[in-house]
């Protein structure tokens, strides 16, 4: 059985929410997409099958709306929103990014809804939140995202660069947001029977997403300052994303800072016959011998702790000058060093271990007579499992389907 | 007003920010988190537990800014699980706790006799949920991972920079955010099976599976396509190719390190921001139309670059937002956190009272609930702090026995 098998969520259809609505269907909810005439924007956002343009051959809207039925209702015209209300009479959540004032300009938000479903759990999601003027202004991903701070953080230590977004970065946070929302409050509907209204912020959710950004500037008042391929900080740190013998790059994250792990470096750095190339190898050796804690805090202002310090980061930069990236990861890795390979998505999802773990989930498609690979399951619930119950539904696909169920 | 899930309690090992994160958001909606930290180390599993920031010139193990601002609302006791009665005390805590939580490396639990199998033999439907990079199946599983790696192996990493550069990746660890956010659905989605089914389960949660999903549509240009994302000219992740948008990015301000992201989405928002803008370089036949403009993103993005460099944000921002165009300066901490209406305005930043730091803001939560709105009140808890509320409520033991403990090295 699936988690949320019998919980029906209406999604009106938009770009920001479409990976929440999705998250909530391959869970088993049944999650019915509501598009306008014509369709959701998004049915035409790249890339195409093929390269195919058209409005069933998107790949982005593949990807974000699996598992959902999808209805085409016009709500501006008095006899869609009679069939609105119909189908909000069964729903247990109603899930939307509108504007502001539309829901309430049409009569359809949750003050009216809660006449034709009592216990409706709302989940609106604005881009600064209900009571704010600020959401009437248009925006995208990259505007959310600016305002809310985290290109502050990323992008690289030439400050001559621009700062960086992470792709959909806003519009995933706040995804993730509106279902931890939604599903606290079906968890206390279960209890109590009792529905309600929740004002997810898009701008909110980036901004408590930012990590020491925030938290050094409300606890002491300092601010982070970007470096490349790595954490933003009050006062720089050293490099961690080395370039490996490939071109490609590992991020060498938190550097030895154990005994063990100086020990096990060492003996690795010997075994690919490098010591030689690094006089400070001797610093290792000090550092597998290391007696008491060995404080990172005096980084900088003890000689000798430094000194062992940097001779960790000098090992890795050496040893993945010299090794391919894949390489240079699982290495690290066997040595007990939480090291990553800066993998691009194709290479990480033909890595193996992703395909270990069930990661290539396909789907057939029967209208096209082809099975698509997708991406796989964020959490393994295995009494409960995570599945795509169905491709992505064409315009108004399901019509028929659900105007009879009501 | 009521809390949504103070009917369930947590039995808490998580630490960090990745799992500590999603039990912050259970204890802000009324659940109870017991923390389970050792006292032999002082709790310094979680390395953020006594690092900076500090809110003035003391420093100890209770003081830390990072570990109060993912553990408010918790309880916090210390159980040395080397010694034979504090495991006693840990079977009878998860005896009636409803969750356990954490993000080790696979294997610790185990190692200490609670593995998934012991946990169910003391609770029947307890739900163990386990976090961590790579999870506890698939050959990397013993591998070890923080935020900053899973970046990078999941490809997130890799689609956040400029072409020509090395990758820019994340200036913090969105991933351990974000693996707390799929821990909190996670736990949440385990719940509500039990209460339909009776039946707990165990959640393999592995952080690069949830970070991998996020580039989907990328995944499937490549499924379906056979189109990798590492070739000539990407990644260029300021502009927008789902949809395809320009000009889209973020552009210099005038003065020192000072940034504003613009975004055409269509003719409309294009021909506003000519209007603006207002210079010859506008009327270019290369910009006519978004194709054309596609195709000609560098030479836009320098005429546009040129304007915005000479204007103050004020300047920029006002104009753009008057005639409609999506505008926003990249905002440092101080001017989101201290200046900016909407993040106070919708208490974003809450302050809790800890025992020894005293009042300090940490982040709120960004969604308002009508009839269980978060509380986030409390600072985390200094190390054993709940020693004795927890284990004379919720165990029943005595003064003595509790002393007893204490001085036999149990808690």
């Amino acid at each position: 059985m699936t988690a949320l098998n019998g919980l029906r969520v209406i999604e009106l259809a938009s770009e920001p929410i479409a990976l929440a609505g999705k998250l909530l269907a391959d869970m088993g909810a049944d999650v019915i997409l509501v598009e306008p005439p014509g369709g959701d924007a998004c049915r035409n956002y790249p890339p195409f099958l093929d390269d195919q343009p058209g409005e069933d051959r998107s790949l982005f809207w593949w990807h974000y709306h699996t598992s959902k039925r999808g209805v085409v209702i016009d709500l501006d015209e008095p006899s869609g929103r009679d069939r609105f209300r119909a189908l909000i009479a069964t729903a247990d959540v109603l899930l939307e990014a509108q504007p502001r004032a539309r829901l309430a300009t049409l009569q359809l938000d949750y003050d009216n809804l809660v006449a034709h479903r009592v216990d409706l759990i709302h989940v609106a999601v604005t881009p600064f939140g209900r009571s704010d003027e600020k959401s009437d202004l248009p925006v995208t991903d990259l505007i959310v995202t600016a305002a809310a701070g985290p290109p502050w953080s990323c992008g690289y230590d030439d400050h001559s660069l621009p700062p960086i977004r992470g792709p959909h970065q806003a519009y995933h946070t706040a995804s993730h947001f509106a279902v931890m929302s939604a599903l606290t409050a079906i968890v206390h509907h279960g209890i109590t029977g009792v529905g309600q209204f929740i004002d997810v912020s898009m701008h909110a959710a980036s901004n408590v997403t930012t990590e020491a950004a925030s938290y050094s500037w409300l606890v002491a008042g300092l601010t982070v300052q970007r470096q490349t391929g790595r954490h933003a900080s009050v006062t720089p740190s050293g490099e961690t994303q080395k370039l490996c013998s490939d071109g490609r790059y590992a991020n060498t994250g938190v550097p030895p800072r154990f005994p063990a792990e100086f020990a096990r470096l060492d003996t690795w750095l010997k075994q690919l016959e490098l010591d030689t190339e690094l006089p400070e190898a001797v610093f290792l050796e000090m550092g597998a011998n290391w007696e008491g804690p060995f404080d990172l805090a005096k980084i900088g202002t003890d000689d000798t702790i430094t000194a062992i310090f940097s001779a960790g980061r000098d090992a890795l930069k050496l040893i993945a000058s010299r090794l391919p990236a894949q390489e240079f990861f699982v290495g690290c890795q066997s040595v007990g060093l939480a090291v990553g390979v800066v993998n691009s998505p194709e290479e990480a999802f033909e890595d193996e271990h992703f395909k270990a773990r069930g990661f290539h989930v396909e789907v057939y498609h029967e209208d096209i007579d082809r099975t698509i690979t997708y991406p796989g399951a964020p959490y393994q619930l295995p009494a409960s499992p995570w599945q795509i119950s169905r491709r992505a539904p064409k315009l108004g696909e399901h019509d028929a389907e659900v105007w009879a169920e009501l | 007003m009521p809390a949504a899930l103070s009917s369930f309690r947590i039995c808490d090992f998580t630490g960090q920010l990745a799992g500590a994160g999603a039990t912050k958001w259970l204890a802000a909606f009324g659940a109870e988190v017991i923390r389970i930290e050792d006292p032999v180390r002082q709790g310094r599993w979680d390395i953020l537990r006594g690092i900076g920031p500090f809110v003035d010139e003391r420093r100890g193990i209770n003081l830390g800014g990072a570990f109060n601002n993912h553990n408010t609302n918790k309880l916090g006791i210390t159980l040395n699980l080397r010694t034979e009665r504090a495991k006693e005390i840990l079977t009878e805590i998860v005896k009636q706790s409803d969750v356990v939580t954490e993000n080790f490396a696979k294997g610790v639990l185990e190692r200490w006799g609670f593995g998934y199998e012991r946990l169910r033999d003391i609770k029947p439907d307890i739900i163990y949920v386990s976090n961590c990079g790579f999870g506890h199946v698939g050959p990397y599983s013993d591998f070890k991972a923080w935020g900053p790696i899973v970046q990078a192996v999941s490809g997130l990493t890799f689609a956040s920079g400029l072409p020509d550069q090395p990758p820019a990746g994340w200036g913090y660890s969105y991933m351990d955010h974000t693996g707390g956010y799929y821990m909190v659905m996670a736990i949440l989605l385990a719940l509500i099976h039990r209460r339909k089914t009776g039946e707990g389960q165990w959640v393999d949660l592995a952080t690069t599976d949830g970070a991998l999903g996020l580039n989907g549509p990328s995944l499937l240009d490549w499924t379906v396509n056979g189109r990798p994302s590492r070739r000539d000219g990407q990644p260029h992740s300021n502009r927008s190719q789902m949809p395809p948008m320009a000009p889209h990015g973020i552009y210099p301000l005038a003065g020192d390190d000072k940034w504003i992201a613009v975004a055409c989405r269509h003719e409309d928002d294009w021909r506003a921001l000519v209007g603006v803008v207002n210079e010859a370089w506008c009327s270019n036949p290369s910009f006519a139309d978004l194709e054309s403009r596609l195709d000609a993103q560098d030479a836009l993005d320098e005429g546009l670059s040129t304007w915005t460099a000479q204007r103050s944000k004020v300047d920029v921002q006002n104009a753009l937002q008057e005639a409609g165009v999506p505008v926003a300066a990249v905002l440092m901490p101080e001017e989101r956190i201290d200046l900016d209406p909407s993040t106070a305005d919708f208490g974003l930043w809450p302050t809790v009272q800890h025992t020894e730091i005293g009042a300090v803001r940490v982040d709120g939560l960004p969604a308002h609930f009508s009839a269980t709105e978060w509380r986030i009140d409390r600072g985390a808890p200094c190390i054993g702090e709940h020693n004795e509320e927890v284990l004379t409520n919720l165990l029943g033991l005595g003064a003595d026995e509790i002393a007893d403990l204490r001085s036999d090295g149990v808690i």
